[in-house]
């Protein structure tokens, strides 16, 4: 298999561009997701309706924002395994902050988002600093997350039925206002604005250049005068910003913090990530390939529940088409 | 000695691709003869010893085992022919104790070979040695002996494949004093046991005393084998260094400015780096000779903020500089160019812009780090077009191109940069011939706009050629200055060679 373009671009010198990898396994993951959507739409008539799609989109917003959060880090060749708990420490602290102590819901939020700031913020500090391995540092950090989490909230979920309108941070359609009947919630919208921004953060300035620069050789980029400490230090913060966000949304949308869920979302954000084309040695990866991997995950669990697959089941199926990404991208890396 | 051959290798010839690394190589080993391999780095000593070890494969040539021709297609069948190495970098797993590294992969077992026979283990590793006559507990862990120990353990385990040939690389590289009468000692017991020993060494004196032969290689070719007792210490060097220097047009490099630029003083890393000071001067090529091992990257690594010394001072333009990280060498405009280039010089993966931007980002980016893509696009077109790197464009990825248009790229990111102290650890290592007078060339023009260099170097004609002055490094000393006037491969060689004496402790 030849990786060029056919009749396609051609540099100055008149050799084929060969496409970047990244774009090659994104285009892969694109096709994969049309492929998906094509099938589950012949499969089932209920597949492609308009409240099918935005219940699916529905469902891909937090692991979405999770899964933008975590490609930072795993481009740097890192991992986070505490974005899951984290995610829900952020959600109880913002019913903390706007319940327990009746803060006004925009600061609530704010607060909420700083939580998965400053847990991002100490992982990176002891992977810095301590120089203990990301997985382990973050390892840690899930637990504590997870533990604080129960402390806080006492075990029990927090609800936001004093303050009504925090619900609508999710389940409200600001579009719905601006253009009647087309009725997709803020969630949706929330998890796209966050795509946008993570993309132009990652491909247009100059932390984006450091993440890809670490995970491309660490080492060389220390000794080219980078402070790899600091900037390792932001690329595991700006992972936590994300994850806070994706407690606020999860909080909202089920208009409770519950203290209990939250594990094992860390790996369903890297599955994406991983679906999405970014290479867990680092160095590579895409905002716009987490996004379909995401949305190939949401789909597909729809889809097999909408064919009436049990649930069980699904998870098998998902395992595998992980299995199968990543065995594409080795694939195509050996052929080179 | 006056033992039975053990080992003739005659006319042996291997090339790489571009290098013919030996031409019509001669070795031979007699049984109770320690028989030295001389010569300077790149002259075919590891090579000549791994065809023998069935790590690579000549091309020409025969060599014959007791007499009868053999082939050694790899490394298993010399261990099976009783052929081991001792390298350098020892290879022993730490957390496992001596006399389970001694038999690792051959563990004696019992009761249908379901567990490890623990007691005969410890049987075996006790008669080996006793052989040797060696006090060692065999149940102590690896990680808690010295390294002259280990080095013990390491000839027990080669002498438990029933070695009669032992080849040691460097084998008192690491060793103190009395550690290395130690290391004597067996060497004298095994060659009463008839054991062969071939023992590659730089140092002279060590040389003197412990070998019986010396075998001289010279740039890939056989020099000579003569008696030890028979030569002198100069004769051997002159044999080494023998070729005739090529004065390729030593350019009259404008004197350099008396002006300093950086001064190192009294720099201390545990013992890798021992008080070294010097100087560099404005539009200066400063030289660094030494042997392998001597300490060279180490000092420029410390130099660079790299790796983290216990003393020391610098000073850049005359102020006092802390430089605890390369992110502070960088800021004070010193820039390293590493020996490694695909591990620490540049990033394999990525395109020619971003290698050569990646050490001033913060120099190419806006309000609110948006980073100026055009500006950097602008910038590596004007270092292609200056260093003359031959590349597609600017986007072509680095792993592309050739190893001396790697390095342009190197020497790029730090001209981006505008870094007018630059580090040069074997500028042209892995480059091929024509490229090399091409770095040269670059070298003299950065020197003549006025930056000042540090040129590490294992080639003696490469250093002659190039520097102003020349520092050269022994056992993480500087054991010497040499002006370019004064400086001649045989006067590097000495210093080199030249081992400090340690107290008596």
């Amino acid at each position: 298999m030849k990786l060029t373009l056919a009749g396609s671009k051609a540099d100055k010198a008149g050799n084929p561009v060969q496409l970047k990898s990244g774009a090659l396994q994104q285009l892969l993951a694109f096709t994969s997701l049309v492929v998906l959507v094509v099938f589950f739409s012949l499969s089932s008539s209920n597949f492609f309706g308009f409240s099918n799609i935005v219940g699916i989109l529905l469902s891909t917003a937090v692991i979405g924002v999770l899964a933008l959060g975590s490609t930072f880090v795993i481009i740097t060749g890192g991992i986070d395994l505490s974005v899951g708990t984290v995610m829900t420490l952020s959600a109880v602290m913002t019913g903390v902050f706007i319940t327990f102590w009746g803060v006004p819901v925009p600061l609530g939020i704010l607060g909420g988002i700083l939580t998965g700031a400053f847990c991002g913020l100490l992982s990176g500090l002891s992977i810095a600093k301590l120089k203990i391995p990301p997985f382990i540092a973050t390892l840690a950090m899930m637990m504590i997350a997870k533990g604080l989490a129960l402390v806080i909230s006492g075990t029990k979920p927090i609800y936001f039925n004093d303050s009504p309108v925090f619900r609508e941070i999710a389940l409200g359609s600001l579009l719905n206002s601006i253009i009647p009947g087309f009725k997709i919630p803020n969630a949706v919208l929330v998890f796209f604005l966050a795509a946008i921004v993570g993309a132009v953060l990652l491909a247009k300035t100059i932390v984006g250049r450091y993440n890809f620069a670490l995970g491309s050789n660490e080492e060389a980029t220390r000794l080219s005068g980078v402070n790899v400490d600091k900037w390792k230090i932001v690329i595991y913060t700006i992972t936590g910003v994300f994850t806070g966000l994706a407690g606020v949304l999860m909080a909202s949308r089920l208009n409770s913090a519950q203290p209990a869920l939250g594990m094992g979302y860390e790996l369903e954000a890297i599955a994406a990530v991983v679906i999405g084309g970014t290479s867990l040695s680092g160095g590579k990866g895409t905002i716009v390939g987490t996004v379909i991997g995401a949305l190939i995950m949401s789909v597909l669990t729809n889809g097999l529940r909408i064919m009436s697959v049990p649930q069980e089941w699904q998870t098998v199926v998902v395992g595998f088409v992980i299995l199968l990404a990543v065995y594409a991208d080795i694939l195509r890396r050996r052929k080179k | 000695m006056n033992g039975k051959q053990l080992i003739l290798m005659e006319g042996i010839t291997k090339s790489f691709p571009g290098v013919k690394a030996l031409n019509s190589c001669r070795f031979e080993l007699l049984a109770g003869e320690v028989h030295a391999l001389v010569g300077e780095n790149g002259a075919g000593k590891s090579t000549m010893m791994k065809v023998l070890t069935g790590v690579y494969q000549k091309d020409e040539g025969r060599i014959a085992y007791l007499g009868k021709d053999t082939e050694i297609p790899d490394t298993r069948t010399a261990q099976d022919l009783g052929i081991s190495m001792i390298h350098q970098e020892l290879n022993l797993a730490p957390d496992l104790t001596v006399a389970q590294n001694i038999f690792i992969g051959r563990e004696p077992r019992r009761a249908f070979k379901l567990f490890l026979d623990e007691k005969k283990l410890h049987e075996k590793v006790m008669e080996l040695f006793r052989r040797m006559n060696l006090q060692l507990d065999p149940r102590k862990l690896v990680s808690e002996l010295t390294v002259a120990k280990q080095q013990m353990v390491e000839i027990a385990k080669a002498l438990s494949f029933n070695a009669r040939v032992l080849i040691m690389d460097e084998p008192t590289a690491a060793l103190s004093d009395s550690e290395i009468e130690d290391l004597f000692v067996i060497i004298e017991e095994l060659k009463r046991n008839g054991v062969g020993i071939v023992y590659i060494s730089h140092r002279m004196d060590e040389l003197k005393r412990i070998t019986d032969r010396i075998t001289v290689m010279r740039d890939g070719t056989y020099i000579d084998t003569v008696r030890t007792g028979e030569v002198t210490t100069d004769q051997i060097i002159s044999m080494m260094v023998g070729r005739a220097v090529y004065h390729e047009s030593v350019p009259d490099a404008k004197a350099a400015s008396e002006q300093v630029v950086l001064e190192v003083k009294g720099v201390n890393r545990g013992s890798a780096l021992k008080n070294i000071g010097f100087s560099l001067r404005k539009g200066e090529i400063l030289g660094v000779a030494g042997l392998v091992g001597a300490g060279r990257t180490e000092m420029a690594r410390a130099v660079f903020g790299a790796d983290p010394v216990d003393s020391g001072e610098i000073a850049v333009h005359g102020r006092k500089a802390l430089i605890r990280s390369p992110y502070d060498a960088v800021k004070h405009g010193i820039g390293y160019l590493s020996e490694d280039r695909k591990q620490f010089g540049c990033m394999v993966d990525m395109d020619v812009k971003t290698n050569v931007a990646v050490a001033s980002y913060g120099a190419f980016s806006g309000p609110f780090g948006f980073m100026k893509d055009g500006a950097i696009q602008v910038a590596s077109e004007k270092i292609v077009e200056t260093l003359r790197v031959k590349t597609p464009g600017v986007g072509q990825t680095v792993k592309f191109l050739s190893g001396g248009n790697q390095q342009k790229v190197v020497i790029g990111k730090w001209l981006t940069r505008d870094c007018d102290i630059l580090i040069f650890d074997e500028p042209t290592r892995g480059i091929d011939v024509g490229a090399k007078s091409e770095i040269y060339k670059l070298l003299d023009e950065l020197a003549e706009q006025g930056k000042s260099i540090i040129m590490i170097s294992s080639e003696l004609p490469e250093i002659l050629r190039m520097s102003h002055r020349i520092l050269v490094m022994c056992e993480g000393r500087i054991t010497g200055e040499l002006s370019r006037s004064e400086a001649t491969q045989e006067r590097i060689m000495e210093l080199a060679t030249k081992r400090v004496l340690k107290e008596v402790m």
